[in-house]
């Protein structure tokens, strides 16, 4: 069978098809992947722009760059939602997902390479909704939706009776149905198309962090089409779900909202979790340590993620025995979480290690991510939460293990697979500084609003009493060399691109043990036309 | 910018950094209000707040051991284990002592927050007898206090101030309001809590309170405050354009003084009686 194909496709080896039909009708997984990195980071500039936009604004109290609070309201509500579900997913699931699933369990390509294509257009298509969205009216009187990326009702049906959060819940619809069939795909490939010999207990980290993710996807994300459908009809055809005129309860479409929206945190952070522990084991020439442990904790934290969501609820009214329950739960995933940081380090501990930019990056998350993990277990204290929630702490929190966290990791695979991507290398110095730049930027951005937060400033605020002046200035300046930073980024690829330098198919050396690294840099259009076979390396 | 001098911000800057290590709150803090360069919460005026901002600070200690101990390996390998240090790595990729330990450690040390945790939850959430109870409801963009029939019956609402030249020397902008929720100190007050239009949030950072005000649903929350003095908090949860300018100042007085407010108060808001009935679920 295997040979069959092989002659079969023989012939086809170099010859690309057309840059329409390459790029524009693509099936081949690594393309669409490439597609996905290039939308991401695309998505990922318009919503630092819009963040820059909100820092310019707080850098000092009083309003300075916006009309009123409800413009500001638009850009945080822009940035939170085009960075979640147009930047941090796009590029994880869809970029590094797409270009190294299929590889690492040596496979020709993606299950359903057509759906694959439909998955990348939808996205684009949802983008293109969502920027519509900030150009029409929403609030009586002014642009854009400004609800907050939870899209709270009432200010999301009768606060904002114009079309732009009309647009917004298509926008979600569409990105939420590729990313359903982004899911669909993805658990479908790894559970029926590794490579003979890969059992599931054999499979890269990254595999698994995947099929996690796709079943997170798969679980939570129909709850979210759910729950912005009612809004819609309530909305536009007088359904009163979410109106309490009617018999309805805003706090339904909370419930609703936080069942998608906590498992999306996991979605966001789990792909991460599978691509440092492959940074981790490569640039210290060890495996992973506890590699049982570390898959079967990002089951865990993805079953219990499922079970956690009222502890973003905690001051809606909920009764004593149902918070005291969500307290519970959500520290319980404290537990696989901390099985993960300290299997890193033992898989460092005793290497041999080669500190690379990727190297840098990586280990930057997992010190950073455990900051943002540990004011996490703080926010789960629902008497603590009680003065934390909607205030600057949160926001903190979740920028450490979402920006910080997340983001370093997109950055940290990209300078890890540039050379595999690509077939020319960057570099290192580029990388190693632009971790400076963006560790510094990002702690001096993030840090002081624990401070903020604390001294009692709440979210969403567009003008703030004098007293968070201080912390506020600061926070402002660490955005803009945050920012800075990725100028440093888009230097080296281009740099990269103009010296061409060719990869070695391998270039980290013996630690490099996952499949991408046995094909040429970049790897042929279809690889693996003979399927390799795993040997029992004795984990 | 508010920084007079670049070596006073760093200054600040370096005893933020010392006070958050050291656990240290409320250093600068002024009660009721926030404080320039905080760096912890807010000084709690209720006993309850106390203990929650002092089981906070026993977690931030806990937090932050757990960031410095995971700092502290780090450092160790990458001084220990790099390249040159260590040529040879070791390919030891099990250790189940290990593996039990960094589970069940963990464990405890959640066990050894949920105890004082849900303490502090049931006594936030099981008020005591009220001495008072008063009724606040959010609106687009401002709030609204009724007391009821035997506390004299009359409703008000609370705008922010303004303009700068009509705020008292005491008052902060963004944070005076016109008309104060006052209360009489060391009484349990309970606070009901429901919205016209939109969700918004009654919050009271120095009296350890925040619930959200929920159109169709009466909330409830409680304080007893041990100090007289000027509180404020500001609505905590998106609202529209209006979401920074809808404070609450509370102001907490003695008895003799509350009665004479109440007095003074059935006559000036008598008149509006009746006249602003609750908008429920009209919206806009």
């Amino acid at each position: 069978m295997a040979h069959a194909a092989d002659a079969a496709h023989a012939d086809h080896h170099d010859h690309l098809p057309s840059f329409w039909r390459r790029w524009f009708y693509s099936t081949n997984h690594k393309d669409i992947g490439t597609l996905y990195l290039i939308f991401g980071f695309t998505a990922g500039i318009v919503g630092g722009l819009l963040s820059i936009g909100m820092r310019l604004e707080l850098q000092e109290p009083g309003l300075q760059f916006f009309s009123n609070p409800q413009a500001f309201n638009v850009f945080v509500t822009g940035h939170g939602l085009i960075m979640v579900f147009f930047m941090v997913m796009p590029t994880l699931i869809g970029g590094f997902g797409n270009w190294f699933i299929p590889i690492m369990i040596g496979a020709p390509d993606m299950a359903f390479p057509r759906m694959n294509n439909i998955s990348y257009w939808l996205t684009v298509s949802a983008f293109c909704l969502m920027l519509c969205s900030l150009f029409v009216e929403g609030a009586p009187g002014s642009l854009g939706f400004g609800g907050g990326w939870t899209v709270y009702p009432p200010l999301s049906t009768v606060g904002h009776p114009g079309p732009a959060l009309d647009f917004g819940i298509l926008a979600l619809h569409l990105a939420g149905a590729a990313s359903i069939l982004g899911a669909i795909n993805f658990i479908t490939t790894i559970l029926n198309m590794r490579a003979p010999g890969m059992t599931l207990h054999k499979m890269p980290l990254f595999a698994w962090s995947m099929l996690v993710t796709a079943f997170l996807l798969l679980l939570s994300l129909p709850v979210l089409a759910g729950a912005i459908t009612m809004l819609l009809t309530d909305r536009n055809f007088g359904t009163t779900f979410f109106e309490p005129s009617g018999g309805g309860d805003p706090v339904l479409y909370q419930h609703l909202f936080w069942f998608f929206g906590h498992p999306e945190v996991y979605i966001m952070i789990l792909p991460a979790f599978g691509i440092v522990s492959h940074i981790i084991s490569t640039f210290s020439k060890k495996p992973i340590f506890g590699y049982l442990g570390m898959a079967y904790a990002m089951v865990a934290i993805g079953v219990v993620g499922f079970v956690v969501w009222a502890h973003h609820m905690y001051t809606v009214g909920l009764s004593l025995q149902t918070q005291a329950y969500f307290v519970f739960a959500t520290m319980v995933i404290a537990v696989p979480t901390g099985v993960k940081i300290f299997s890193w380090i033992a898989t460092m501990w005793g290497g041999s290690i080669r500190f690379t930019a990727a190297m840098y990056w990586a280990v930057g998350f997992i010190f950073l991510f455990t900051v943002g993990g540990v004011t996490g277990v703080v926010l789960a204290n629902a008497p603590v939460d009680r003065y934390m929630h909607d205030t600057y702490y949160v926001v903190a929190h979740f920028h450490y293990v979402l920006s910080l966290g997340a983001v370093f990791v997109i950055f940290a695979g990209m300078y890890y697979w540039f050379p595999k991507i690509t077939g020319y290398v960057m570099p290192d110095w580029i990388g190693r500084l632009h971790f400076w730049v963006a560790f510094i930027g990002s702690n001096v951005l993030f840090f002081p609003m624990h401070f903020l937060g604390l001294s009692g400033m709440p979210r969403r605020y567009a003008d703030y009493p004098d007293a968070f002046a201080g912390w506020n200035m600061v926070s402002s300046i660490g955005a803009y060399v945050f920012f800075a930073g990725l100028f440093i980024f888009m230097f080296g690829v281009v740099y990269a691109f103009v010296r061409k330098e060719r990869a070695a198919d391998n270039p980290w050396g013996e630690g490099a043990t996952t499949l991408e690294w046995t094909l040429s840099s970049p790897p042929p259009y279809h690889q693996f036309e003979t399927l390799p076979r795993v040997i029992d390396t004795g984990h | 910018m508010r920084i007079e001098t670049g070596r006073r911000s760093v200054t600040a800057l370096s005893t933020a950094a010392v006070a958050l290590v050291l656990g240290i709150s409320e250093a600068w803090a002024a009660a009721g209000r926030p404080s320039p360069w905080e760096t912890g919460m807010q000084e709690m005026v209720t006993e309850l707040g106390q203990s929650v901002s002092n089981f906070h600070t026993y977690l931030v200690w806990l937090i932050a051991a757990i960031c410095l101990f995971v700092l502290a390996l780090l450092l160790v390998i990458v001084a220990r284990f790099n390249e040159s240090k260590n040529p040879v790595p070791s390919q030891t990729t099990h250790n189940t002592l290990l593996e039990v330990a960094w589970t069940v450690v963990p464990v405890l040390i959640l066990v050894a927050i949920a105890i004082p945790s849900f303490r502090l939850l049931r006594q936030q959430l099981v008020p005591p007898q009220a001495d008072l109870v008063v009724k606040a409801t959010g609106y687009s963009w401002y709030w609204g206090y009724e007391y009821p029939a035997d506390q004299g019956g009359f409703k008000f609402d609370s705008n922010m101030i303004t303009e700068a030249k009509d705020l008292k020397p005491d008052q902060p902008r963004l944070l005076g309001a016109d008309n104060a929720m006052v209360v009489p100190v060391g009484k349990v007050v309970r606070v009901q809590v429901t919205s016209a239009d939109v969700i918004h949030a009654f919050a009271l950072p120095s009296f350890f309170v925040k619930v959200d005000a929920v159109p169709g649903r009466l909330n409830e929350t409680w304080f007893k405050a041990e100090k007289e003095g000027v509180y404020y908090g500001q609505c905590s949860e998106l609202c529209g354009n209006g979401h920074p300018y809808m404070p609450i100042e509370i102001r907490v007085v003695s008895e003799q003084q509350f009665a004479a407010w109440l007095t003074e108060a059935k006559q000036k808001y008598a008149s509006t009686e009746g006249s602003a009935p609750l908008k429920f679920a009209t919206a806009q």
